[in-house]
């Protein structure tokens, strides 16, 4: 995982996929990240199971957790979406917990961050992109290419603004994916150079101990970093989706 | 018998017991403090760092797709350079318009 060899830093190397699960996993390509997924999906579905099992009506912390997961995204839904936003609620909650859980696990040691591959924000934006489209078919029907043209605008202009606004709205796919990827793929890669540089500087001898001890210092506060992102890319990510979602029940 | 006659009354100590309770109940953190509209830039990163890499995503991600636009009809009309370049300051343009969404003033209700 650090360096390889003695002074080449294999940063990207940590993204790279293996199968899981022995010989049965190799033949399906059942991959690490894969097995992350899985992971994930039971952890939170144990989280809620579990943490809902008392059914208390004076929270212990499982239940909290599970509670309050369930009114942040809610409450997100319902602000941002409007009263509509009942209605998505399922998908918004999954989503955020899913990407949320990836993100999280990632930070721990030996685990893989399976958010960190554009492959999987890619579909997970997708899902996002093309759900919220039929939503807007479905509420606006053919009305819905009224979005791609602003209000009050020179007649003239239109063909043009047409043109840039459909452009703008297929580069959701890209940004909201690649926010999500780039963000998860830098934090590690961060972690892994500054991680490679320890042991760089430890091989120095007493010389490297200082400044080897400074970088462990530096990546230390850079795993509380990274899971401030974790968390609000998470966040974000669901945030956008239901900022779509509002401008697709909604139309501007 | 009048009201305050009898015995140690709590609320002459301390004369509001709503101020004592709300002051001990925010000092536990059981109030949630009020909310104040969300803008777009106060969700997606309020940093320098986050509004940054923010601009350098909604630019780069509305020229990716007027290049990918451009060259797919390219491909289709066999019209190789044209349309790829009518489509890269499109893309450009729409990159200034995500931006525009994102951190224009608000209007009073979400545009």
């Amino acid at each position: 995982m650090a360096a390889e060899g003695s002074n080449s830093i294999d940063a990207l190397g940590q993204f790279q996929l293996h199968p899981a699960l022995g010989p049965i996993g190799a033949s399906v390509n059942f991959t690490q990240s894969n097995l992350m997924m899985v992971v994930a999906g039971v952890l939170i579905l144990g989280l809620l199971w579990i943490g809902m099992k008392p059914r208390a009506m004076v929270p212990g912390r499982l239940q909290a957790t599970a509670e309050l997961g369930y009114d942040f995204i809610m409450s997100m839904c319902i602000d941002t979406i409007g009263p509509e936003g009942r209605k998505f609620f399922p998908f918004v909650f999954t989503l955020f917990f899913f990407i949320l859980f990836g993100n999280v696990l990632g930070v721990f040691p030996l685990f893989f961050t399976f958010t960190s591959h554009i492959m999987v924000t890619l579909a997970l934006t997708l899902l996002v992109f093309i759900l919220s489209t039929v939503v807007a078919f479905r509420e606006h029907g053919l009305h819905f290419f009224s979005y791609f043209l602003p209000q009050g605008i020179p007649i003239a202009l239109s063909p043009l603004l047409v043109v840039i606004e459909v452009i703008s709205y297929f580069s959701r796919i890209i940004s909201l994916s690649v926010r999500l990827f780039a963000n998860m793929m830098a934090g590690h890669v961060m972690l892994e150079v500054f991680g490679a540089f320890i042991i760089m500087l430890g091989g120095f001898g007493l010389l490297g101990y200082l400044p080897a001890a400074l970088t462990l210092g530096l990546n230390t506060i850079l795993i509380g970093f990274e899971l401030l992102v974790a968390v609000l890319q998470a966040y974000v990510f669901a945030i956008l989706t239901c900022i779509y979602l509002h401008d697709a029940v909604h139309l501007h | 018998m009048s009201q305050d006659t009898g015995g140690p009354d709590p609320s002459s100590e301390n004369p509001s017991f709503a101020a004592r309770l709300s002051a001990a109940r925010s000092k536990q953190g059981l109030d949630a403090p009020p909310k104040r509209p969300l803008s777009d830039q106060d969700q997606l990163g309020g940093s320098p760092w986050g509004i940054g890499a923010r601009v350098g995503v909604e630019l780069v991600s509305a020229l990716v797709v007027a290049v990918a636009i451009g060259y797919g009809l390219d491909h289709v009309f066999h019209t190789t350079p044209i349309l790829t370049a009518v489509f890269v300051p499109l893309g450009g343009a729409a990159g200034i318009a995500n931006l525009w969404r994102v951190f224009a003033p608000k209007r009073t209700d979400r545009g």
